[in-house]
């Protein structure tokens, strides 16, 4: 009887201390930072963009690309404007990062998207475009120079 | 889109036959300012972009157009010149009887048969209707055929992971690109950044406009004083004309 008493203490006190570990262990929610503006709307409700928002920007990826139709509604850019923020230093998150907008879902999510490869993840005006390359003109100049050497053809 | 493309073969070859010589493609008379379209129309060929760069005016070692594309593009090179990417290249020609030397910057030609287009495996390498001549680069796969096929060595390949794109140029790794003819700029009702360039540097070298208008600046100048087309006798149909040549 002592026996059998001791053994569910064991396993409801092994249950108890168990309990918070799983607990810990679960991945948190991702934190989303809600873009700051004075009572801007999402272009569409927030349930709709969670589910389509995919949906939506592959739509206008395509009408933009062949068609040159660049209305700001679902365009992606727009999305980066909007939602891509500096936190409290300034610092803006990198698209690889948790703490950018849409990496904040994916990550959580474990979809890898790959519209960062090309397209930038900040807002313009975030954007260090650096002005000339310097290195490539350079090379330019060195380049010109072999071709005036060679006379006569198109290089 | 390939039937955009094929519609704009098919009135290219009838245009050709009656037409005889390659010519500008006879204007439809616009009664208003050129791409005058609003965000949500789709382009359509009533107009046709084009270039006409004045090689006499065009300095050699002035490197004013190409500075404005790659700050416009974001397109920041590796110090590696045989690979990195290049939308404009500034060409000298010298003719060998009389030493006379010429410089003419070089970009896609936008031609109206685009053998890019053709050799594309994916549909990636596509023109709009008003004649420019793009890359998808969602759809392209980086086989480089285009590049192959482009006798005017107009595309390159980014063969480098690209940090620092700028929101309205959008490029990466593994895809083919090159001039855009600005096109994200172009919708907006603005001029090229090599033009633009081109222009506050008082060289006035480089003209942009609409082709298929008659009475636009560059279809006026076009038609008083000509342009050439580079490899004219690849019958291409080229939308950056020359002059000066």
């Amino acid at each position: 009887m002592i026996n059998r008493f001791l053994r569910i203490t064991f396993i409801l006190t092994g249950l108890v201390l168990l309990f918070p570990v799983t607990g810990s262990a679960e991945t948190p929610l991702p934190v989303i930072h809600e873009p700051e503006g004075d009572g801007v709307k999402c272009v569409e409700p927030e349930d709709v963009m969670r589910r389509d928002h995919m949906n939506f920007i592959l739509h206008q990826r395509d009408e933009t690309m062949h068609e040159g139709i660049r209305t700001s509604k679902y365009s992606f850019a727009e999305c980066i404007n909007c939602h891509v923020e500096p936190d409290d230093n300034g610092n803006i998150a990198a698209a690889d990062s948790k703490d950018h907008f849409c990496n904040a879902c994916h990550e959580y999510a474990a979809v890898t998207i790959d519209c960062f490869e090309c397209h930038a993840d900040r807002p313009q005006k975030f954007i260090n475009r650096g002005g000339k390359s310097s290195a490539l003109q350079e090379e330019m100049h060195q380049m010109l120079t072999v071709i005036e050497g060679t006379g006569g053809e198109l290089k | 889109m390939s039937d955009c493309v094929n519609q704009s073969r098919r009135s290219f070859l009838e245009k050709s036959a009656v037409v005889g010589a390659i010519t500008i493609a006879p204007g439809i008379l616009l009664h208003q300012v050129a791409n005058a379209k609003p965000d949500d129309q789709p382009v359509s060929d009533t107009v046709r972009w084009g270039m006409l760069i004045n090689t006499n005016n065009c300095e050699q070692g002035c490197t004013d157009c190409i500075d404005a594309c790659n700050t416009e593009h974001g397109l920041v090179g590796n110090n590696r010149p045989q690979s990195d990417t290049q939308y404009i290249r500034k060409v000298t020609l010298r003719d060998k009887m009389t030493g006379h030397e010429l410089s003419l910057p070089l970009m896609c030609q936008h031609c109206e048969t685009a053998p890019c287009v053709d050799v594309c495996p994916t549909g990636a390498s596509f023109q709009r209707k008003d004649g420019i001549a793009l890359v998808d680069k969602h759809i392209c796969i980086g086989c480089r055929y285009c590049m192959m096929a482009c006798p005017y060595k107009a595309r390159s390949f980014v063969h480098e992971a690209v940090n620092n794109q700028t929101l309205s140029a959008p490029r990466g790794k593994g895809t083919v690109e090159s001039c855009t003819m600005c096109v994200h700029r172009v919708d907006k009702d603005q001029i090229p950044a090599c033009v633009e360039a081109c222009g506050k540097g008082k060289h006035d070298a480089m003209m942009f406009g609409d082709l298929n208008d008659p009475n636009s600046e560059i279809s006026k100048e076009l038609e008083k004083h000509g342009g050439k087309q580079i490899r004219a006798d690849l019958q291409l149909n080229t939308a950056v004309r020359y002059q000066g040549l």
